[in-house]
Parts: structure tokens; sequence; C-alpha cells
């Protein structure tokens, strides 16, 4: 009985095989697969980016270089376990020219590594593990948000040189976003004469985090250094203030410490210091027509997850323009990016060789309920690229 | 380290320690008496978080009142559950038992998703507690932390008192040290399985209320505290209550200085610690021999 | 034959002391079965192939939980430990230009069986309930490893350069790697298969079924399952080597209990007690989770899977504690002596 249906699947499986084999015919489509996270506690950075990238796709009529878009959609639910197998279904089930995604570095690592090997083009939204774009490096692999070196490397340097700050405690997850913010912290806060005596670390996603307060209070530095995002860096804040602690040493932190969560830390927050690629209130011109159309089209406001979503559609365009819709000529797109400046929301900005945005690091200080622009922590900062072997 | 800063790590081990200690005697219990395995353990204390982000808006700052009504919300859940659900798992072997609470964890995470989303959420704390106490000059400790500390140790003096001082204690000894012979006296051991089933729950989801506040409510947040009070129970020996409390206590500290000593190993200090336990007496410090 | 007790574990349908004769016709169908995906190998799509790899490399790993549960009725709720290790022993000892890759399997299982020797021997002194517990424990400590430290590059894991190569041959092909895999699953199949017609089998069987009667007997029960737990160890850490291979990348999530309790499921899916039980288990979870993510079928529960996942587990373990292999065996034409291993 067993053996029949055996015999059975098999047929099925090869039938199902037939009918797959004949998918990869050329249309005048382009196939964008979009592996974010639709779902979990990252589900609305994914909307967001998503939003972004229609808008951009909206704006120019609904077509790239002449070409249709017809999107697949992929929930990688934040989980590295299920990324290799969920970028093949866009991969080899689908048949995608160009994959955008995603959020979690994890899943974006095998997303690189996947991609590496198939030459599909990938752009990353927002991950920002140093490794797409040092060690995993590509031509089909771009970036168009941030590396996590980028968005903290401005923050040391500006803690030591104008802040004159001379020690400090970094604190942060346990995770590899959380060790290469800090390190590029330490970095920069090296270079400029001060001195990290202490690196503090939480298990992820723990947000216990008492004991370590109160190591800090012991070490009496100069200047803290956090790196937490979401419900982490809410409690984070608010606890820091609940110690007293902000009243002793002041705390900075990259960006995420305080991006979507003025609300719920409310006065703990007040007065942080932190540095991101982008800000509330930046007032061009550029940013002000995206916000509104963006508001318009989502009844939403724009954060900095939409921002990366809209230029990675423009990263897109600009290839797709220069080699006039043929996805397959990846020199000659990887070259056009190269050389482009992306118009962006955030400010103009060129791409490094190893594809990651080369961009302004703005220094932003929390004022009510906004992160309000209060200088540049590093211009036209780009990522070392350490590994890429472009 | 100096004297203060050493005794404000002990206060944190302590209060660590009595709130793992909450959630492992419920766990404890039910293994101990009833026999079952309940992976679904952390769950229910992912529930009583989820309750007080859920109630504080109704309750405000009567904070002790919505702890009762937690309490008692828990124990009807817990009721109930014993009822349709785990008085099936009596009769199965380890193996099946493992599984259905599997099943049962991938259930409660997803309603949870369903009501509540997957946002993490922070619970404010009465606003009689708010704010700090000073430790010398340069730290303060949280008010509310002290009330956990002392909530905890209200609770397990209490359940002392049950388990050692009534009636229903007895009952409950009793029917850990020889199940059949229990009944064999009359006693409805049905319902005395319900009934401590319930308040294993209860136990769990008080410890995930009065941990809400300090430790705010996100997905998955029963998953590392059940593998933890694995870990304590192991340590303590299944069954026994005050084994439980000296390994919850044991664990607290480990864990607590570990972080700050041991910080890129810190994770795995209490599985050294447990590896140790096992090496020396393998069914735990106050478990009785196999 | 021994009688059976009626609290263990196992299902008493199929013990060690199956019948001499009729092991070529237990074999005919497993056989046919590989000589099949050999044939439709190259004939399927690149999704088609891939996946029925990563269906085989999650047979290898069920088969050696069922060496474990099933012969020798050790329930491990961490075996997932041994997966990871050999997944990451595989990448940390690739290096720039990919390494041998027979050098980087029995590395890989050599590092697995090492972790497997250690913990084995610490929880082998406990039973029942502490077991499951303590299993659970050592893989969580492990998973800290390489999630915390830089042993293993942390949460978003580690990556392999250029796959390793098998003499001459690159497994960037992903031929190759298909039958490579294929090869795999039938040695140990067949393995599994000896071991379970071996002295050493029947002395697992015997501790399943009542330890305090075989260590009357003479035996030294401890011995037997710390060899056994070591075995399986080994085996998963082979998988988790062709996993490595498979995918070029491997993170912390392979050690994690899910993972754990993902196999275990297998195993129970297809029936304990059966070697063609585990391979059935992985295939049917592996249909199962895709399915119930489908929008097509399942329309807006699909996002919520894993609500549908754990009923589903529950109600089949409540119903079907047999797992499928004692469906077909009650609904099957009776065959007399044994049952159908």
């Amino acid at each position: 009985m067993t053996s029949r249906y055996a015999r059975t699947a098999f047929a099925a499986l090869a039938l199902a095989c037939g009918a797959t084999a004949g998918t990869a015919q050329t249309t005048d489509k382009l196939k964008v697969g979009l592996m974010l996270p639709f779902s979990g506690t990252y589900s609305a950075l994914g909307v967001a980016i998503e939003n972004g990238f229609r808008l951009h796709v909206a704006e120019q009529g609904g077509k790239l270089a002449g070409r249709e878009i017809e999107f697949f959609k992929i929930d990688d639910e934040s989980d590295p376990a299920k990324a290799t197998d969920n970028v093949n279904k866009l991969i080899k089930r689908d048949g995608v020219d160009v994959i955008v995604g995603t959020v979690h570095s994890g899943v974006a690592t095998a997303m690189a590594r996947a991609a590496k090997q198939s030459g599909t083009v990938l752009i990353v939204p927002n991950a920002g593990a140093d490794a797409v774009t040092g060690a995993l490096c590509a031509q089909n692999i771009f970036r168009s948000s941030f590396s996590n070196w980028q968005s903290s490397y401005g923050m040391g340097t500006v803690a030591a040189k104008q802040e004159k700050k001379k020690t400090a405690v970094t604190i942060t997850w346990k995770y590899a976003a959380g060790d290469e913010m800090t390190e590029a912290f330490k970095e920069g806060f090296e270079k400029e004469g001060g001195k990290v005596v202490k690196q503090l670390t939480v298990p992820f996603p723990n947000v216990e985090f008492q004991a370590l307060l109160t190591e800090i209070a012991a070490t009496k530095p100069d200047v803290v250094f956090a790196f937490f995002a979401g419900g982490g860096a809410v409690k984070f804040v608010k606890d820091y203030a609940a110690a007293g602690l902000n009243k002793v040493t002041p705390l900075y932190g990259s960006g995420f410490l305080t991006d979507g969560t003025l609300e719920a830390q409310g006065d703990a927050a007040q007065g942080l210091l932190t540095t991101l690629h982008y800000a509330d209130g930046l007032n061009t011109p550029r940013d002000n027509a995206f916000r509104t159309a963006y508001a318009k089209s989502f009844k939403l406001q724009p954060d900095v997850y939409a921002v990366q979503g809209y230029d990675a559609a423009q990263i897109l365009a600009t290839g797709l323009k220069a080699v006039k819709g043929d996805i397959a000529k990846k020199a000659e797109f990887a070259a056009a990016v190269q050389k482009a400046t992306i118009d962006s929301p955030r400010g103009p900005f060129t791409m490094s060789r190893a594809h990651n945005p080369v961009q302004d690091i703005y220094l932003r200080k929390v004022d009510g309920k906004e992160n309000k622009v209060v200088g540049v922590a590093a211009k036209a900062l780009a990522d070392p690229a350490r590994g890429c072997k472009l | 380290m100096d004297i203060g800063t050493f005794l404000v790590q002990c206060l944190n081990s302590v209060q660590y320690g009595l709130l793992l200690f909450l959630v492992a005697s419920g766990l404890t219990l039910i293994f101990g008496i009833m026999g079952v395995i309940n992976l679904a353990h952390g769950s229910f204390y992912m529930i009583g978080a989820y309750m007080a982000f859920a109630l504080s808006p109704l309750f405000g700052d009567q904070f002790l009142l919505m702890l009762l009504a937690g309490i008692a919300l828990a124990a009807v859940l817990g009721y109930l559950l014993e009822w349709a659900f785990f008085s099936y798992l009596y009769q199965r072997d380890h193996l099946q038992q493992v599984l259905m609470t599997y099943g049962l964890i991938l259930v409660f995470e997803e309603l949870r998703s369903l009501l509540v989303g997957n946002d993490v959420h922070g619970v404010k704390a009465p606003a009689w507690l708010d704010g700090s106490f000073a430790l010398g000059e340069l730290m303060s400790y949280p008010w509310y932390r002290l009330f956990a500390s002392a909530a905890c140790i209200v609770l397990a003096v209490g359940l002392y008192w049950v388990v050692h001082r009534t009636r229903l204690g007895m009952m409950v000894r009793a029917g850990a040290s020889n199940r059949d012979m229990v009944r064999g006296l009359g006693i409805d051991i049905r319902r005395l399985y319900r009934i401590v089933f319930a308040a294993g729950v209860a136990l769990a989801a008080l410890a995930g209320m009065i941990a809400a506040p300090m430790s705010s409510v996100y997905p998955n947040m029963g998953a590392s505290v059940l593998i933890i009070c694995f870990v304590v129970v192991v340590i303590g020996g299944i069954g026994s209550i005050t084994g439980a409390l000296v390994a919850s206590l044991l664990v607290g500290f480990v864990d607590t200085f570990g972080k700050v000593f041991f910080a890129e190993i810190s994770g795995m200090g209490v599985y050294l610690l447990m590896a140790g336990i096992l090496i020396w007496r393998p069914e735990g410090l106050m478990g009785r021999k196999a | 034959m021994s009688a059976v007790h009626p609290t263990t574990a196992a299902a008493p349908a199929a013990t060690a002391t199956a019948p001499r004769g009729g092991w070529r016709m237990r074999a005919l169908l497993p056989a046919a079965v590989a000589v099949a995906a050999a044939i439709a190998g190259p004939l399927l799509g690149p999704y088609w192939a891939d996946l029925l790899v990563k269906v085989m490399i999650l047979s290898i790993f069920a088969l050696s939980l069922e060496l474990l549960v099933g012969m020798t009725g050790l329930v491990s709720l961490g075996h997932a430990a041994f997966y990871g290790i050999g997944a990451y022993a595989t990448v940390l000892g690739s290096g720039a230009d990919g390494g041998n890759l027979i050098v980087l399997m029995l590395g890989a299982m050599g590092a697995a069986a090492l972790y497997a020797l250690c913990v084995g021997a610490l929880s082998l002194r406990t039973r029942g309930v502490y077991f499951i517990m303590v299993t659970l424990a050592f893989a969580q400590m492990a998973f800290f490893v390489f999630h915390d430290t830089k042993v293993g590059g942390g949460s978003d894991g580690i990556y392999l350069d250029v796959r390793p190569t098998l003499g001459g041959l690159g497994l960037e092909s992903r031929h190759v790697l298909f039958y490579l895999v294929l090869a795999a699953l039938a040695g140990t199949y067949g393995l599994l298969a000896l071991v379970r017609r071996s002295r050493f089998g029947a002395a697992l069987a015997g501790i399943r079924v009542n330890e305090q009667r075989m260590r009357a007997a003479g035996f030294a029960t401890y011995g037997y399952k710390l060899a056994a737990f070591v075995m399986a160890g080994a085996l998963a850490g082979l998988a988790g080597s062709l996993l490595a291979v498979r995918d070029g990348v491997v993170n912390p999530e392979l050690l994690s209990w899910h993972t754990s309790g993902d196999v275990l499921l297998m195993v129970i899916l297809g029936g304990m007690g059966h070697l063609r039980g585990a391979v059935i288990g992985a295939v049917v979870f592996t249909l199962l989770k895709e399915l119930l993510s489908t929008h097509a079928l399942m329309g807006p529960l699909a996002d919520h899977w894993q609500l549908t996942l754990g009923l589903t587990i529950i109600v089949f373990v409540a119903v079907l504690p047999q797992g499928l292999m004692g469906l077909a065996q009650r609904l099957g034409p009776p065959i007399g002596k044994g049952g159908k291993p």
C-alpha cells in the first residue's frame, strides 16, 4: 500500500516539475521579489519599506525604464533559519530578476549568500550588517540604507572631538548588529583621543538592564553609548532615567535608540544625542515633497525605513535606465549605479565601490517628540568595506 | 567591586531569583504531583504579562487589586485548561506530553499574535511604586523592584504555609509521594489535580504580571523563562518546593554576577551550574533519588 | 518473544527481535525509492531538486533521532545541538578555498560526537523527565556559544566563502550535491538497519523496554546508552554538515529548541520504531509546513500557520500516537510475524 502511494507521489512530483520548468520566459514585466518581514516584531518596518518602494514606482508611472513591475512577496518572518529556503523560492521557483530585502541582518546575510551564487540583483533596504557590503560584497548586491559601522562611527568622533568626552562605556545587545555598532563607536571615539573603558552587553532580546546600570554607575564614565532598537530602546532609556543616571552621565546613542520610540520614552529621552543618516525636520524641498506624497498615499508618517525603501527603487530605476531595461547586463547595471548620485529625501548620496551609500550622518537631539537635526556628525561618510574584494 | 555595588548586585540577584521561583514552583508542583511535563508553562508566564498589559489601563493605580484579578483569571483559565486538555495527558508517556504541550505553545503564541499583535509593550508601574530611592551617592534602586521581591517572599511563605500547614497541602504532599495510595484513601484525585494545576498556572501568571513593568512585554518571552525554569527544577529536584527556592536563588546569583564578571559567556553560566550539580547529585539538590 | 511493558514509550508493534529472514523483502521498498530518486534527480527543476535535497537532509537528521527515541527509548529535546555543531564545524573548517569535503564532514561528525559524549555522560545520569529537561538545557548552552561568542560570527551566523570540493568535483553543481546527499541518506539508513539487526541494536531495544531487567541480566546499560547517544549525535552532525554545504550559510537558529521540537515531531509523525517512519515524517512535516503557509490553500489562516500547525500537532499526537506508519499498519493488509518494519 505504501509503495503505491510512493509511486503516485513521484508521478505527481514529476508532473509538477514539468509544469514549472517552462516559467522562465521573457516578458515585458520585470519580476521584483520583496522578501520582507510582514509578520512579527518588524512587520511595521516591512510595510514601510514596501510602501516607500511602491511610492517611487508609482511616481514613475508604474514603470521603471519602460518595464512594468510584477511583485512577488515573501514573508521572511525575520527568521534566519528559513532564510535560504525563502530566498530560493524567489530565485528558483518564481524566477525573479531583482530581490529587495530585508530588515533582519541574519536573514540578509543568507540572502546575500544566495544572491552572490545565483547572480540575481539584490538591493538591501535596511539590514546594516557590515558584511553585506563587506566580505559578501558582489557586483549584483546593493544597499540603499546604511552599514552598522557608518551609523555609529560619527557618534564616536563627535563625542570625543566636539563634546570633549574622555571616557565612555558602551552597552548593547549581544548580537551581530550590537557588536558592529559599538565597535564603530569605539573606533571613532578612540581615533579622536577618547577611551572606551568598558563594553557591556545584554543577551538579545533581554531587557533586564538593572545589573548593568549598577555597573555603569560604579564605573563613572564621561558618556554612555547605547544601541538598542524598538521595545528595548524604550525600556533602556526609561530605566536609565529611573536609575538617576541621566543626571550624572549623558547618554548618546545610535539613531535607532530614539527612532519611533519617543512617544513611549517621553521625558526620559529629552536631550539625547544620536546619529543617523535621516532625521525629522530636515526641511529640504526633496524631503518635504517625499513626506507629503507618502502621507497622502498611505495615511501614515514616513520614517527612515520608508526612505530606504524609496531609495531602493531609485537605485533600481537608475541602473535599469542605463541598461535600457535589460537586467541581464549586470556589469553595466553596477557601473551605472556606482557613477550615480541618488536624489534621496535624506539628502543626495553616491554609492561606494562596495555598493553602500556614501552619505551624510546627521547629529540629532531629542526635542519634544522629534529628533531634530543639530549638525552633521560626519560628512559624506563611506563605509570602509572591509573584506570586500570588488 | 566596592561594598555598595556588591550589595546592589545581591539585591538584583535575589529579586530575579525570587521571580524565577514563582514560575518554577508551579512547574515543579505540576510535575511532582501529576507527572505531566508541561512545556507550555512559559506561556502562562507570558499570559500573565500580557494580562498586566491589558488590565493596567482598567485598574490604574489599584495595582494590588489588579494582581488579585489576574490571579483569579489565571486560576480559572488553569482550571478550564486542566479539565479540557491536560487531564488527557496523565495517561500518556512523556514524549507525547512533550509534543502536545509544544503544540500548545505554538497555539498560545499565535493567539497572542492575533489578539494583541507583535509589538513590544511597556507596562507602567503604579504611581505609588514609581521612582527610586537613593542607595549611596551614585545609585538609586527602583521601589518597584523592592516591591516585587517583597511580593515574591510573601507568596513563598504563603505557599509553604499552604503546603505544610493545611489539609489541602497535606493531600498535595501525599499525592506527590504516592498517587495511588491517595486515591485508595478515597480522596478525589481529579479535583485535587485540577486545583494544583490552577494554582501552578496562577503562580506563573502572577510572576508574569509582577515582572511586566520591569521586563516589558514581548513575543516569545515565555520561552526564555521556561528553559531557565527547567534548569531550576533540575537543580532543585522535581517536586520539591524548597529545592526550587534554593535553586532559583542560586540561578539568580550566578546569572547576575555572571553578567558582571564574565559578560561574554554569561548566557552559559546557569547551564554550567546545572552541569556541576548533575555531576554531584543527578536527582537535584533536594530531589528524591529516582 | 519478550513481553512488552504496557506503559513504555515505544510502539510494541516493531520489536528488535524481528524475523531473521525477510529482510531482503523489507529492504526492497526503501531501495526502490532510493533508485527512483536517483533517476528523478537530474530531471527535476532547480527549485524542486533543492527542496528534495532539504528533505533528504532532514531525513538523516530524523533518522539519527530515531536511533535515540525509537530504538533506545531516550527522549531528547536537545538533538538540534549536534545538527548545529556539525553545520558550524563545516563552515568554520572550510576556510578561503573551500576545503576537502570528506575531511570536513568527518570533522563535523567528530565535533558533534564529542559534544554528544560530554552531554551524554552527564545527562544519562538522569532519567525520564530530568533527561528531557537536561538535554534541552545543554542544547541551549551550545546555542549560547554560537549566538553570543565570537566563535561563530554571532547571531547573524557565518557563511561559506566557497563550497568544499569532493576530489575533483566542485559542489557548486547542484547535481553533485544531490547525489552526495542521496548517498549519505542511503548510507545512514543502511547503517541504522544493520544496527537494528545487530546484538547492539537488540540490547538497545531491551533497554528501551525494561532497563532494570537488562541490568539484572548483566548489561552495562549506561555504556550502551552512551554509545547510542554519541552515534546519534554524530549522524545529526552529518546532516548538519550537508546542510551547511547546501545553504552556504549557517546561523544559531539551527541549535534552537524549535529545531529540536521539529525533529522530534518528524519522528513521531512518521511513526516511532520504524526507520522509514523517520523519512516519512521528514517528508510529511516539510510538506505540512509548506501547505499550512500557502495562501492559495489556507486563505488568511496562512499567515497564522503556527496556530494551525500547533493544533495539527495536538490532534495528531492525540489521535495517532503511532504516527503514519502505525496508521498504515492498522489499515494495510495483515502481515504475519512481527509486523511491517
